[in-house]
């Protein structure tokens, strides 16, 4: 694969990275902060299949899979959470 | 000929995901933040990972990828709507530009009712509870 466009989407993943990381931390509520987590998730998944293509090593899918599962089940139990009533104003 | 194919989907899906981080960076409400990073960065997501199917070719490798694909395809709208969910029954403040609000007159914030509109009558009235899920919404 052609190292330019492997390093350009290095990039604009890691560009993706800090603007979600920012809101991760700035974001008013906690449903934001969420919302952030998910997509930071999602982000990683992309990273490690580039990482996969850049190295040739095809076994990275399987944490690729694991991260999707665990940021699913980390969003249905922080959702559960604040619909239970967990602290409201942060 | 693969190779144009995989760089056009690792591009396509990294700008996807640049475009659902920069929306939730500068959207001002917490649903128009999930409108811009669900939809688009399942998507970038979903690319990267057809690019990776394509560029091995092998059959491990690509059946892996579609679970990938179809898992996320699964979770990212349920993930979104339970956040969704819970975020407005916690009672997050919209956009001050908001113009429709329709959940406002089926939410009872003080019981955490939430009325479908076609109910016959008070005392047949869904059956209050805190869980999510059990809910006719």
């Amino acid at each position: 694969m052609n190292p330019l466009i492997i390093n350009i989407v290095y990039m604009m993943l890691s560009a993706a990275l800090l603007f979600a990381f920012i809101r991760l931390t700035r974001g008013p509520s906690l449903a934001d902060r969420v919302v952030a987590l998910e997509l930071i998730a999602s982000i990683v998944v992309g990273y490690v299949g580039v990482y996969a293509i850049s190295t040739g090593v095809s076994s990275m899918l399987d944490v690729a899979i694991v991260i999707a599962l665990t940021a699913f089940l980390a969003a249905i139990g922080f959702a559960r959470f604040l619909e239970r009533g967990g602290r409201r104003d942060e | 000929m693969s190779e144009i194919i995989v760089a056009i989907m690792l591009l396509g899906g990294a700008s996807f995901m640049l475009l659902a981080a920069i929306g939730i960076l500068r959207l001002p409400d917490l649903p128009t933040r999930m409108h811009a990073s669900t939809k688009a960065g399942a998507m970038g997501a979903m690319f990267t990972m057809a690019g990776v199917a394509i560029y091995f070719g092998d059959g491990v490798v690509v059946a892996r990828a579609i679970a990938i694909i179809i898992f996320i395809l699964i979770t990212a709208p349920i993930a979104a709507h339970v956040i969704g969910r819970a975020g407005y029954f916690m009672g997050t403040p919209l956009w001050e530009g908001t113009v429709k609000d329709e959940l406002r007159d089926q939410y009872d914030e003080e019981t955490h009712k939430l009325y479908s509109g076609f109910e016959p009558g008070p005392e047949s009235m869904i059956p209050p509870d805190n869980g999510g899920g059990k809910r006719k919404d």
